[in-house]
């Protein structure tokens, strides 16, 4: 390469270098609001303010779903499974909100360290499947526990 | 095919709206780039021809 | 090494003539396999089994976020190309492309929203993915504007450039995003090293529509190059001979 080009490619290398860590320190500095949700890690240890406006995100945790009959209030934990929290809500759920779903709430975190939802959004994941498939799946789990515990009496 | 019969297949479920209108909104889009291209690139050409033309004349 | 295929190809004469039987075909079969996917996507594809048929949105909304940021990609190395090397191609290619690469990143967007509304339950949330896309839109959005603003050619070449080698600092944002911050927004579906978390016969249509659309961006690309480089080269005198000698 011609030595003009190869400084000009050096100058230019360096500036886009330069140009990046600045971003990156920037964005570094930015993190806590460039993340969409709090996890509830960072609630329980007192990360997240209250009574602010925030969000909070987490897997729904099996079981802990409870509707109230009358109303649309529900309430339900949230787990990033190392700690829990709980979220109350009354509005309407979008369609993919599921027990073991994860879900991005907004709304206040009360001093009680409960999390008062004005609006609830649900998260999925890159894995697809077929409806069929994944019957097939939970069937073949089922058989495999079935087979597991037949077994075990034999040993 | 996915669904039994063609009713289905426009309603799909009730998310018709959302997936007809992503694939109309794309399908504007994508002609829309394509015409504008295309009769670009002709009328340019045909500038130029009868430019060259018109000296060829003088 | 030898640089002449490099040189070569910078030069519009030879250019032009190399990408002129190129295009349509290009054009044509992108078109045709496009289609094949779509249609495949949107009919045969079976549905997911948490959003039933709203997934089929996936068949638009990933082929036109990788080539948003394919062409990107694209118009970055160029401007560097063109500012270390002033090859005459690179700013055709950049003026050529930047309309396309706007237009897949807007798709994105559009469909994107679209999609979220029944899935997330909202048309848009200002997490790091959506936004960095956004950028990535206004960003073509720039270049496009710079580019009609400037009427004095060499500073329109220089400064689109610049931006388009800076603006590639944006891309590895919008990759890792779904990595680096909580967002609502799910990780890659396609990546180089492992398998689509999906059955075939729902990545297949997905992967054969992405390569439509490449193709059909790339046939797009030349014609809209072929147009620039006659503009810019009206005065020479291959370009007289290639006006007089045949139609489009």
């Amino acid at each position: 390469m011609h030595p003009v080009r190869k400084k000009r490619l050096f100058v230019i290398m360096i500036i886009l270098v330069l140009l990046g860590s600045v971003v990156s320190l920037i964005m570094y500095a930015l993190q806590q609001n460039i993340n969409l949700f709090y996890s509830p890690s960072q609630i329980v240890t007192g990360e997240a303010p209250y009574n602010a406006n925030i969000r909070a995100g987490g897997m729904v945790v099996e079981g802990s779903v409870a509707r109230d009959p009358e109303t649309l209030a529900v309430s339900f934990e949230v787990t990033d499974f190392r700690h829990k929290v709980k979220i109350e809500f009354n509005g309407i759920l979008p369609d993919l909100f599921r027990e073991g779903q994860g879900i991005v709430a907004q709304g206040k975190l009360n001093s009680n360290g409960v999390f008062v939802a004005t609006q609830v959004l649900a998260k999925h994941d890159e894995k697809y499947m077929p409806p069929e498939v994944t019957e097939a799946l939970e069937n073949a789990q089922n058989t495999s526990l079935n087979n597991t515990s037949n077994i075990q009496p034999t040993y | 095919m996915a669904f039994d019969n063609l009713t289905d297949f426009f309603e799909m479920g009730r998310h018709g709206v959302y997936v007809w209108s992503v694939y109309g909104f794309s399908t504007v889009s994508l002609a829309l780039i394509t015409w504008s291209t295309l009769s670009k690139r002709h009328q340019i050409q045909e500038t130029l021809r009868k430019r060259f033309l018109r000296d060829k004349t003088i | 090494m030898s640089w002449t295929w490099f040189h070569k190809l910078g030069s519009p004469k030879w250019f032009f003539h190399w990408s002129k039987s190129l295009a349509l075909p290009l054009f044509g079969f992108g078109c045709i396999c496009l289609l094949f996917g779509l249609v495949w996507g949107v009919a045969f594809a079976p549905e997911d089994y948490q959003q039933g048929n709203s997934f089929r949105i996936i068949y638009i909304h990933v082929p036109a976020a990788i080539l948003a940021q394919s062409c990107y990609l694209a118009l970055g190395l160029s401007g560097l190309v063109f500012l270390v090397w002033q090859m005459k191609i690179a700013p055709i290619f950049i003026k050529a492309v930047a309309p396309v690469g706007a237009v897949m990143a807007l798709m994105a967007l559009v469909s994107g929203a679209i999609w979220g509304k029944p899935t997330w339950g909202t048309w848009w949330v200002w997490d790091a993915r959506l936004t960095s896309v956004l950028v990535l839109f206004l960003l073509y959005m720039g270049i496009i504007a710079l580019q009609n603003s400037l009427n004095d050619v060499t500073l329109a070449n220089k400064a689109v450039a610049v931006i388009s080698v800076v603006g590639l600092i944006n891309l590895p944002i919008i990759k890792y995003s779904v990595e680096w911050w909580n967002t609502l927004h799910q990780g890659a579906t396609f990546t180089l090293t492992e398998k689509p978390a999906m059955p075939a016969e729902m990545w297949v249509p997905l992967l054969i529509s992405t390569i439509g659309l490449y193709c059909l961006v790339a046939g797009l690309a030349l014609w809209r190059m072929q147009t620039e480089i006659l503009i810019r080269e009206h005065r020479s005198n291959w370009v007289k001979q290639e006006v007089m000698k045949d139609g489009l």
